[in-house]
């Protein structure tokens, strides 16, 4: 059972489009189970979401993304979750992660443009309580993301028949 | 002026893959599913250890039978995944691929006259070489309801008092067919029983999709009478490295590597750098490629079974062999055909051995969606060809 989700989970983490008819034929199982199966794990918050990969710098659309280093004193009783909520809760912000090390969260925002992203920043997230210092870093290129490289340019440079 | 050729290469027929490629360089916007190579790059963790060799400076000759830290690799990869084991001193050389490791083994061996058996289908290499080395192929027609495996009766058939050497390769090209160890065991005795030697090309041998593949030099008795083939380019994806090796008995090694020393020196240097880490460090690339071949191969089978094309479960390397008698014309034309009406090149089974005739080589070495492409492709022919006859 665990090993049908592991190939599943493998096949739609690489390609959330591909159909359910062709992920029972690759791996050899049946529709149904197949389709039981992703129902399983959306239900258990397994499957999360189906996002899209989408290189926004070919697009007419103007995108900031912001890495930004947080370090958070923690709440009695309530640890990081507390100040994690109420991050994570503004639109503004695409990830966020609880960090070993230097500081002690990541949080990814994406805004139309750097001073948006710069109030932001101002305004809601470093005053925010138990915020104690933030770091802000933009963005320039994203060349590789979740697994996919942006820029594939990839050619079949084989020769077209060989033995 | 006098003929500056030889008599014996004017014979040899040019590769019947040749011919089709060809045709097939003439259409450029075609797509084909008759590539014999993967279609991964190689694993960035082997490039990244022949960049660093390149910037090291090592882009000196190696000794003739190869680095001697390869060889070693190349024991304990063999000792570990198939339970060979082989004397990284005496008995593994570096080869130009798996191709030259074929050609020097058979030169090394055959004498005038003596006859080498080679089962059909197969790839293209052997027979020629052969012919080269001054012997004489005796060709055994593999069949379809045999699932294109060898068997004891066919090889007993096709022995003669001049027979010295069998040339096999399973998983094979082009026809996906393997052998188990019981197939391999069955042969075996024969072999044992009449004094052949074996040359076994397993470049294919990771590529295996029910259980382990087994080695016929894993076989009691066998080890002495086997010069096992191996290599990098399909497993690791890295056919332009041309990197192959050769293991056998020290004795025929020593005179392989002699006529390598003279002939070709020594393996590309970088490409045996980068080899070390394919044998130590890649495991992991080794199973994801595999898993993608067998997830693929299974979307083939499915496509064939639903246009109604005969084919037999292949449980190696990434081709398919169906069966296209049902037309009632020769593979060539049917190739031919559907290049030109639908812009798909596969490969004639024939340009395997005549007895490919009637059958397709296609290669599954795509992404999903390419083969979903091409296969739509070779439905509608085959549905336009049916509603024709």
């Amino acid at each position: 059972m665990k090993n049908i989700r592991t190939k599943i989970l493998k096949l739609l983490e690489n390609n959330s489009k591909m159909d359910t008819k062709d992920i029972a034929v690759v791996l050899g199982m049946d529709e149904s189970v197949v389709i039981n199966t992703i129902q399983d794990m959306e239900q258990e918050e397994i499957i999360c979401g189906y996002n899209t990969i989408i290189n926004w710098d070919k697009t007419d659309d103007e995108r900031v993304t912001a890495l930004i280093e947080v370090k958070v004193a923690p709440q009695r009783g309530e640890g990081f979750e507390r100040v994690a909520e109420r991050i994570y809760n503004y639109e503004e912000v695409t990830s966020l992660y609880l960090m070993s090390g230097g500081f002690d969260m990541t949080v990814f925002i994406e805004g139309k443009t750097m001073k948006e992203v710069a109030q932001f920043v101002a305004r809601k997230l470093a005053p925010m309580e138990g915020v104690l210092s933030t770091s802000t870093h933009f963005v320039l290129k994203k060349y590789k993301e979740n697994g996919t490289k942006l820029e594939q340019d990839k050619k079949d440079e084989r020769l077209v028949v060989t033995a | 002026m006098r003929n500056p050729l030889s008599d014996k290469v004017i014979k040899m027929k040019p590769s019947g893959i040749r011919k089709f490629f060809d045709i097939v360089s003439e259409m450029p916007d075609a797509i084909s599913l008759g590539v014999g190579e993967p279609d991964f790059d190689t694993p960035w963790n082997i490039r990244e250890e022949g960049i660093y060799s390149l910037e090291k400076g090592r882009t000196f000759y190696t000794s003739n039978a190869g680095l001697l830290e390869l060889r070693e690799a190349i024991c304990e990869y063999n000792e570990r995944r198939f339970q060979l084991m082989y004397d990284p001193k005496k008995e593994v050389m570096l080869t130009v691929g798996g191709s030259e490791g074929i050609d020097v083994a058979l030169r090394a061996m055959l004498n005038p006259g003596d006859e080498v058996i080679i089962p059909e289908p197969c790839y293209v290499s052997y027979l020629p070489c052969v012919q080269l080395a001054d012997g004489v192929p005796v060709t055994i027609s593999l069949k379809n309801e045999n699932q294109f495996r060898l068997t004891k009766e066919e090889l007993e058939a096709a022995i003669t008092d001049k027979t010295k050497i069998l040339v096999m390769a399973f998983p094979n090209n082009p026809t996906g067919a393997i052998m188990t160890r019981e197939d391999l065991e069955a042969i075996a005795e024969v072999i044992i029983k009449h004094d052949l030697y074996v040359i076994s090309d397993e470049i294919y041998a990771e590529l295996t999709y029910s259980g382990n593949h087994v080695s016929i030099a894993s076989l009691p008795g066998m080890r002495e009478r086997t010069i096992v083939i191996g290599g990098f380019s399909k497993a690791f994806a890295m056919t332009g490295w041309r990197l192959g090796y050769a293991m056998g008995p020290a004795m025929i090694m020593e005179q392989m590597i002699k006529i390598h020393q003279f002939a070709i020196m020594c393996a590309p240097t970088t490409s045996q750098y980068a080899a070390i880490v394919a044998m130590r460090d890649c495991d992991k690339d080794v199973v994801h490629m595999r898993e993608a071949y067998d997830q693929r191969r299974r979307y083939m089978l499915n496509a064939f079974k639903e246009m109604g094309l005969p084919c037999f479960e292949p449980k190696g390397a990434f081709y398919l062999f169906p069966d296209i008698r049902e037309f009632g014309i020769p593979s060539e034309e049917f190739a031919t055909g559907l290049l030109k009406a639908k812009k798909l090149a596969v490969v004639p089974g024939d340009a395997f051995g005549d007895c490919g005739e009637g059958f397709l080589r296609i290669s599954y070495a795509y992404s999903l969606e390419e083969l979903k492409t091409a296969v739509g492709r070779l439905a509608e022919f085959v549905e336009e060809l049916r509603a024709e006859q």
